[in-house]
């Protein structure tokens, strides 16, 4: 039950010269729920942009005991891995629909393409009422529910999410964090969850990781990081 | 292309210039005054190429048209000595002013339009403009599609300094002197506060008018100055070559003018020497390398500088430069 | 009044070769932000192996739809080796490779295929359709065989998944390769299938115009004005653009002022288009925050 599904050793990784991640190493538990941590600047959104390979590293990277770090952004989400970006990253003049169907894009199977379609619907009615419109034109929580589901017809092993609730209301960001705790108990999906919102990421997770300028600080389980004096003041605010 | 005014710029080699300038004087006298000839021509093109540079690099607007702006520099100068029997040093300035104000004008309208819109309407410009010459009810000052030939001025002196001055040397040593100044007239300009100026419109467009920099008055004069620049090299390369018609003036023209710009190296002057260069000789030089195809070899070979020096001949010498001197602790 | 109507028609047949044109720019320039200054070339070379399949006695159609093929591999292979090393170079340096290769293509026909015009057949008979007076089988086919080709290709945009693919790669490639779309491939697939494209525009009109390496250069400034009087980020402008275009320019050449100015006539109307709707007009002004 407890198997590593991501391994990841030393990883630098930067933009241009300017070096985010100073020798990053940690572990994904399959299964879990586990949550990345960190002031902005941190490196929290490069550490994900590291993982799906949109930036160079150098270390290793390991998923479900395969080498990835040499491997391109295309074939690591044939390997399962979907990578929701930060911004949402819709296609903004294709419909609803459109984006759902290229999330399935690699998939071989088209009638099981269909069924997880009603499946994404049956978890975001919203969508459904909205399957013909124009991406760009949903609101900002719509889009964030659009992303997920177009992540999820990949029928990921591992869902990387940045920062999901950037900018939207409260109620909204409830929604989208029950979703998570669905998909992760119901549909097995693994997940690796950065987050500015320490509280809510910390109710969720089994697992944290705190981020600061580029190196971990703390890891561990996530009740244990709750209680962490340091982090209490500086993310929990109490 | 977002280079500021770079250090190159700032400290001007001298004893380069003055090196430069001693071998070019000297230079006509050991070569035939078909080569002498060449290397005038050379001349014009590296003023169109300062001009153009004017107008793409610095100020960040594009041109497909440029070409016109030598044909009217041209035609004036055809025009004047033909008719008017204006002699041919008085034409230049002349010819000058016409496409300052004629690309003034046509920079008013089509600084509206960015990017790929104003590309086309430059290039419009460029394919209208020899079918105007064309044109029957335009024939009598243009002389249509026949052009007009023009008298070749004769060399003042028979000799300088003992040395023998013919029709071919003097007008190069003319062409020299004009292109010094025309050198040193865009070296203040883009120094000054019109160069800044075009520098903060390129880059920061809306930050530029937020500074109370008249966007459209520079965009335009940008244009103005560009074409004069043009007009000067189109009436001295008219003055050369003793005739001129409309089929001298084709799009291609254009074209060429914008790939020995960018090739020469964009935002610089030396470049523009490069520039001309490589348009005058490389396709001599095609030529020589395959008598069938030789525009497949030309083509090649702009693809092949693109690969390999992509700031130009002007970026590859700087970045030798660069090697070359010891780093600063 | 017949005759009037026969400029117009004329100008629609004429019209779908720039709409065809046009949308093959528009093409490349959604995935990729250029320009396609070669696309012309492309399409006269294409035309001109049709031209040999033809003479050495293969049957029209057959020739048709091998030329389709062959043009197609062509774009995908000029794409993958001449233009992706300069991808993501400065504007105008791309500006100069695609000069460098739109003078290749000039080049080497003319070499290969000499520059003596050439008549290209026309597959549809020389009698008028129908007993009709103002227009011509090939005019009438011709306008048949561009609505076809935009029929298919307007089905394959929007009911094929690669399709799909090809759109999302041209509007945000990031977002495309995080679901798993190989965008390298796209490019290449846009630039071959613009290839083709501009291969059958070019076997559409070389009947009328003949066949020599320079032939596409005036068509292909047509299929740019085109564009972008139909706006540079629309397909459906850019189609729009062309048949306008081709009515413009036959109107204008046959009331207005004759051959030898419309050109520059028809550029001049559409820069004041231009300056009046600068995006175009179907384009999206894009309003960018400061």
């Amino acid at each position: 039950m407890s198997r590593t599904l991501l391994q990841v050793t030393d990883l630098h990784a930067g933009y241009g010269a300017t070096e985010v991640l100073h020798g990053l190493t940690m572990s994904i538990e399959e299964g879990s729920i586990t949550t990345l941590l960190g002031a902005n600047g941190a490196g929290k959104t490069t550490t994900l942009r590291a993982l799906s390979k949109m930036i160079k590293v150098r270390g290793q990277i390991q998923f479900d005991g395969q080498a990835i770090e040499g491997k391109s952004t295309e074939d690591i989400v044939r390997l399962g891995v979907a990578h929701v970006p930060d911004g949402r990253g819709t296609f903004g003049s294709l419909s609803t629909e459109e984006n759902l169907q290229l999330g399935s894009y690699t998939r071989k199977n088209k009638q099981e393409c269909a069924l997880d379609q009603e499946k994404m619907y049956a978890y975001f009615p919203r969508l459904k009422e909205r399957r013909q419109q124009q991406a760009g034109t949903l609101s900002g929580g719509e889009q964030q529910m659009l992303a997920i589901a177009r992540a999820l017809m990949l029928r990921p092993r591992l869902l990387l999410m940045d920062e999901p609730s950037f900018g939207l209301a409260p109620l909204i960001v409830r929604e989208i964090f029950d979703i998570m705790r669905t998909i992760n108990q119901v549909d097995k999906v693994t997940i690796l969850l950065v987050e500015q919102n320490a509280a809510m990421a910390l109710d969720l997770a089994k697992y944290a990781y705190l981020l600061e300028t580029g190196k971990l600080v703390l890891s561990g389980l996530a009740e244990d990081l709750k209680k962490d004096e340091a982090v209490r003041r500086s993310y929990l605010g109490h | 292309m977002s280079t500021n005014i770079s250090s190159h710029e700032k400290a001007i080699p001298w004893i380069w210039l003055v090196l430069g300038l001693l071998g070019a004087c000297a230079l006509p006298f050991f070569i035939s005054n078909y080569h002498v000839f060449q290397l005038s021509m050379v001349l014009t093109y590296a003023i169109a190429l300062v001009g153009l540079n004017i107008l793409i690099g610095y100020s960040g607007q594009i041109s497909l048209g440029h070409g016109a702006f030598l044909a009217i520099g041209a035609y004036t100068t055809a025009i004047l000595m033909d008719k008017a029997d204006m002699p041919y040093w008085m034409t230049i300035p002349i010819a000058a002013a016409v496409c300052l104000v004629v690309g003034f004008l046509f920079g008013l309208p089509a600084l509206r339009l960015e990017g790929h819109y104003l590309a086309l309407a430059t290039f419009a410009l460029a394919v209208a403009l020899p079918q105007l010459l064309k044109f029957k009810h335009l024939e009598f000052l243009t002389g249509g599609v026949q052009g007009i030939v023009i008298m070749k001025p004769e060399a003042p002196w028979e000799t300088l300094f003992g040395l023998k001055l013919n029709a071919d040397r003097w007008l190069y040593f003319f062409t020299l002197a004009v292109t010094v100044v025309m050198f040193v007239i865009g070296w203040n300009l883009i120094r000054g506060r019109v160069g800044r100026a075009l520098i903060a419109i390129r880059d920061q467009p809306i930050a530029a008018a937020s500074m109370g920099i008249d966007t459209p008055l520079y965009k335009s004069l940008a244009f103005g100055v560009s074409a004069m620049f043009t007009g000067v090299a189109g009436a001295l390369s008219a003055i050369l070559v003793a005739f001129v018609a409309p089929d001298s003036f084709t799009v291609f023209l254009s074209i060429t003018l914008m790939v020995g710009m960018v090739i020469g190296g964009v935002t610089s002057l030396p470049g523009a020497l490069y520039g001309a260069l490589f348009i005058q000789f490389i396709p001599n030089i095609a030529d020589q390398i395959s008598k069938a195809a030789p525009w497949a070899i030309y083509g090649t070979m702009l693809i092949l500088f693109m690969y390999t020096m992509p700031t130009g001949i002007a970026g590859l010498f700087r970045l030798i430069g660069q090697k070359l001197r010891p780093t600063h602790p | 009044m017949e005759t009037f109507i026969h400029q117009v028609v004329a100008g629609i047949a004429t019209g779908g070769v720039y709409a065809s044109m046009a949308l093959a720019l528009v093409m490349i320039y959604q995935s990729t932000h250029h320009i396609n200054f070669a696309q012309g070339e492309l399409a006269m070379f294409a035309t001109y192996m049709s031209w040999t399949l033809i003479n050495a006695g293969v049957s029209y159609w057959l020739a048709f739809t091998c030329t389709i093929v062959l043009a197609f591999v062509l774009g995908v292979l000029i794409q993958r080796i001449i233009i992706r090393p300069v991808e993501n170079a400065p504007v105008l340096n791309i500006v100069v490779v695609f000069i460098g290769l739109l003078v290749i293509l000039n080049s080497i026909a003319g070499w290969v295929f000499t520059y003596t015009i050439k008549s290209f057949p026309s597959p549809f008979p020389k009698e008028p359709p129908f007993g009709l007076h103002f227009i011509s089988s090939h005019e009438l086919g011709s306008i048949g065989v561009t609505f076809v080709l935009l029929l298919l290709l307007f089905g394959f945009f929007k009911f094929t998944p690669l399709g799909l693919a090809m759109r999302a790669a041209a509007q945000n490639p990031d977002s495309s390769r995080l679901v798993g779309i190989r965008v390298g491939w796209m490019l290449a697939l846009g630039w071959g299938l613009a290839a083709a494209i501009g291969s059958v525009a070019g076997m559409m009109i070389a009947p009328v115009v003949f066949l020599d390496p320079n032939m596409m250069s005036g068509i292909l400034l047509y299929a740019f004005a085109a564009a972008l009087v139909g706006g540079i980020d629309s397909p459906g402008g850019a189609v729009l653009g062309g048949f306008i275009v081709g009515i413009l320019e036959n109107i204008l050449g046959a009331y207005v002022i004759g051959t030898e100015l419309k050109l520059s006539v028809a550029l001049v109307l559409i820069i004041v288009v231009l300056t009046i709707k600068p995006a175009g007009l179907f384009g999206k002004v894009i309003v960018s925050r400061v």
